[in-house]
């Protein structure tokens, strides 16, 4: 799950700041989960712009706005709306905020920060786990992420700010490294940490990532 | 002046530490600011007291005049620097540049730290790098020393440092603390300088562990000046795998104020004594924090003179 919060509506009127006609966009998944694009964000938004003297030419709300053919059919569905509007409203991750961006040549305006992938650990509450790093290593550390768990990274075990479990950048946060500690003996695998891990490699996924299916039946035997 | 120095020479503190002696090192803390007058002073100051001193490298995620330059400064008054590289700024081309500098400058000692994070420091919208940590970055040096970098190229004209690492004797728990500084051992750490000890009880403990650890290793106890009941109170609170034990704080409390520096003075000495006495550790390494005008009389306090061990 992509983990979005709103940004200030004050920084979203400066954004429109010249527009008169906005199309909102929100998401049915992931940031409607976050409280940041679904039908209730997207209806106080709509409400809350209108009482600025803005005129919202339409508001849609779909699965995956991050789905570019998907954003450009529904686009298309709401052709007269779409084209009254003199920019977009996008009320999700900046995935789908750039979705639009090929759907259309209008401006396209963030409402919200995009802030991690996270996990859903209770209804509000949400916790990175991973942090897309190209290359998993989590076999090794009892299914617990050192990249992301570990405020500094570290692949070979916790540094001397580990306080009680607890992170030295933040006390409410777990350190990773005594997560894992912890997972591995109780796993009997403490030999997994005394290996020496060398160098991870940053560049497994090269920004910007791009994987495409190699086509079956092409090529080969 | 040569400011190219190429051939091999054994930094001071490898020196002391291999022919069994008890080592004494003070540390450096760089200014924020072109101001570097006093640091001067403190250089000169302690450059025939201690062995050699530590330099911080952005200490604490402190924006702070470098520590390769202050090391070099230091070589340049006739000190000798042992330089810490951390890895929260530098990426592995960084480090390894600035390696090749060092050595061509004459420092042959550093001491690899992987760094505090940096929300403890004032850069606090700054992007981490961590692109290594303490335990790769001593590989990365073993690796130069072997004449590649660590995109696997060879050197021309490789380097050989003095290997140094932390260990935090007090740190909560300790056992992940113990297997990482075998790693760091393994990974090439030939000595140690520990994070602040107080508790000089558990500190004798986590020696006796580390010597079954490596008797090889050698291992420098951390000791860093007492000022105030303020701060003592600060440090147990805020500063990870730090303990200030009930009796150094009373000592401390029950201290009229002008005598608190005094007092921790005494502190520090008398840990020093212990050190040495029962031949707790291999030397100590102290920390006066700004008060570096005070390490001479902590030495003197506890009887240390380095041209006389
Ligand atoms: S190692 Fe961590 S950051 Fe990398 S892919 Fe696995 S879980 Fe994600
Ligand atoms: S305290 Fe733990 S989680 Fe935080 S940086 Fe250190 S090792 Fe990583």
């Amino acid at each position: 799950m992509i983990i979005t919060t709103s940004k200030p509506f004050e920084e979203v009127l400066k954004e429109l700041e010249g527009e008169e006609k906005v199309f909102i966009v929100g998401c049915g998944l992931c940031a409607t989960t976050c409280e940041t694009g679904g039908e209730e964000q997207v209806a106080e938004m709509k409400a809350r712009l209108e009482a600025e003297g803005k005129t919202v030419t339409g508001a849609i709300i779909y699965d995956e706005v991050c789905h570019e053919l998907n954003t450009k059919r529904k686009f298309r569905e709401n052709k007269d709306a779409v084209e009254a509007a003199d920019s977009f409203l996008v009320m999700c991750c900046g995935a789908g905020v750039q979705s639009v961006r090929e759907s259309t040549e209008r401006a396209v305006h963030p409402a919200c920060n995009t802030v991690f992938l996270g996990n859903i650990q209770r209804h509000g509450h949400f916790m990175e786990k991973c942090s897309l790093c190209g290359e998993c290593v989590l076999e090794d550390f009892g299914a617990i992420c050192p990249v992301t768990r570990c405020h500094k990274g570290i692949l070979n075990g916790p540094c001397g700010g580990t306080d009680e479990g607890k992170c030295e950048t933040d006390k409410e946060k777990d350190c990773g490294w005594t997560l894992i500690y912890n997972q591995l003996e109780k796993m009997g695998k403490l030999d997994r940490f005394r290996k020496i891990y060398g160098l991870k490699n940053w560049q497994a996924n090269m920004k910007p990532g791009r994987v495409i299916f190699e086509k079956k039946g092409e090529g080969g035997e | 002046m040569t400011l190219l120095i190429k051939e091999h020479v054994k930094p001071a503190i490898q020196e002391i530490l291999q022919a069994g002696k008890f080592l004494v090192t003070g540390e450096i803390g760089p200014p924020k600011g072109t101001d570097i007058d006093e640091m001067i002073e403190h250089i000169h100051l302690l450059k025939d007291r201690v062995h050699a001193m530590n330099i911080t490298d952005n200490q604490s995620s402190v924006m702070r005049y470098p520590s390769l330059a202050t090391a070099i400064l230091i070589k340049e008054l006739g000190g000798e620097p042992n330089l810490q590289v951390t890895c929260r700024d530098r990426n592995r081309l960084a480090i390894e540049a600035d390696l090749l500098f060092a050595y061509t400058r004459g420092i042959r000692s550093v001491l690899c730290l992987t760094g505090d994070s940096i929300p403890v420091g004032d850069h606090k919208e700054a992007k981490a790098v961590f692109d290594c940590e303490s335990v790769q970055l001593l590989q990365l040096i073993r690796n130069m020393e072997e004449g590649r970098d660590s995109g696997g190229n060879e050197l021309k004209g490789g380097v050989q440092f003095f290997k140094g690492a932390i260990v935090t004797p007090e740190a909560i728990p300790i056992e992940p603390q113990m297997i990482k500084f075998e790693k760091k051992i393994e990974a090439g750490a030939q000595w140690f300088q520990t994070q602040a000890v107080y508790d000089m009880d558990n500190f004798k403990r986590f020696m006796e562990k580390a010597r079954e650890i490596s008797d090889k290793a050698y291992i420098c106890c951390g000791l860093v000046l007492l000022t105030s009941p303020g701060q003592i109170k600060y440090m147990n609170a805020n500063v990870p795998g730090v303990f200030v034990p009930e009796d150094l704080a009373r000592e401390m409390e029950d201290a009229p104020k002008e005598e608190r520096l005094s007092t921790g003075i005494r502190i520090m000495a008398r840990q020093i004594r212990q050190c040495i006495d029962e031949k707790l550790c291999d030397g100590v390494h102290i920390m006066a924090i700004g008060k570096e005008d005070v390490v001479p009389s902590i030495l003197e306090e506890a009887g240390v003179d380095i041209k006389k061990m």
